[in-house]
């Protein structure tokens, strides 16, 4: 099983179609990755199918970095 | 979609056991698209299926409960296992319970809601993830004139039909930007089972405010969500198509 990390990349990447050398843990996806709002809604979903997790609302408003969608999944997700 | 194009798609009707859903069925797949096309019951997924095959279409009837938001998952995921993500989303399942204001219950008017109008919300929601992965797709939902106009007797089923409006125009700003396109096609008055349940007298009456002095075929609107279903439409968005013969105009 690869590493959440790996991912968290790997969606990232398809969703929003960044060259993976982009997608750093640093990475903002709306400054860096060019995402638009529906993109970071589809991001979200992604995530929650990926990881079998809900993240809410509130949460999800304030993850705007690769590392942030990392802890999260980290501290709250069943299927990491 | 250019003609070669209809093969790729797959569309999804609803309410498409007779009238203006099976004239939409049958037409798009006479163009070439897959079809599923939904029943309330197994009878009528059966007919779906057999008048399908009848016309050398590929696809099938499937029962689907629109009220019901289980029946509406479970159904998309059928649907996209056997065939493909859904392309073509028409919303065309509605019911009427008509009744002055002063004397519709409450189940009256829930009911009407929730078959006509959330149902929408629901298919839509439901085939929307598949369209945008894609980058492109067509919802189109069929509405009534008396979403427009007004009609004594079916303030339930008239504010479902302006909803719907409402909804496709709002849709239509959100997911523009992923090609996909959410429009309304408004029919007047069109002979199917719906209006023969309308007395003689009312039938009388409505067909002299129409210029074109004959009531709709459900081919008339099979027609329209056709053209707002091809490539050729691909810049029309959030815009309701009436087709009335003119007894409404706006």
């Amino acid at each position: 099983m690869s590493s959440i990390q790996e991912r968290v990349k790997k969606i990232v990447i398809e969703n929003l179609g960044a060259k993976e050398e982009d997608v750093t843990n640093e990475a903002s996806f709306v400054d860096d990755l060019g995402a638009d709002s529906l993109d970071t809604v589809e991001l979200v979903l992604s995530l929650e199918e990926e990881f079998d997790c809900e993240i809410p609302d509130d949460v999800a408003d304030n993850i705007t970095t690769v590392q942030q969608v990392i802890d999260y999944i980290s501290q709250n997700a069943k299927g990491s | 979609m250019s003609k070669d194009k209809w093969e790729e798609q797959i569309a999804l009707v609803t309410g498409a056991s007779r009238g203006i859903g099976k004239s939409i069925a049958t037409n798009l797949g006479k163009l070439g698209a897959k079809v599923v096309g939904t029943a309330t019951s197994e009878q009528g997924a059966s007919n779906i299926t057999a008048y399908l095959k009848e016309a050398g279409i590929e696809g099938q009837g499937c029962v689907l409960n629109v009220s019901d938001p289980e029946s509406v998952a479970s159904s998309v995921k059928t649907v996209s296992e056997l065939y493909g993500a859904i392309t073509v989303l028409v919303n065309n399942a509605g019911i009427t319970r008509d009744n002055l204001l002063l004397r519709m219950s409450q189940t009256e008017w829930d009911d009407v809601i929730s078959t006509n109008l959330t149902s929408v919300y629901r298919l839509s929601k439901a085939v929307l993830r598949g369209m945008m992965k894609s980058r492109k797709g067509r919802i189109i939902s069929i509405a009534s004139v008396v979403g427009l106009s007004g009609n004594p007797g079916q303030a339930n089923y008239a504010a479902t039909k302006a909803g719907l409006i409402g909804f496709s125009k709002s849709l239509a700003r959100e997911i523009g930007s992923r090609n996909i396109t959410v429009n309304v096609v408004a029919p007047g008055f069109i002979d199917t089972d719906m209006t023969k349940a309308l007395g003689e007298e009312q039938r009388k009456q409505l067909t002299e405010q129409i210029p074109l002095a004959r009531l709709g075929h459900s081919d008339d609107i099979a027609n329209a969500v056709a053209f707002l279903a091809s490539a050729n439409a691909g810049y029309i968005t959030g815009e309701t198509l009436n087709v009335n013969g003119g007894m409404y105009m706006h």
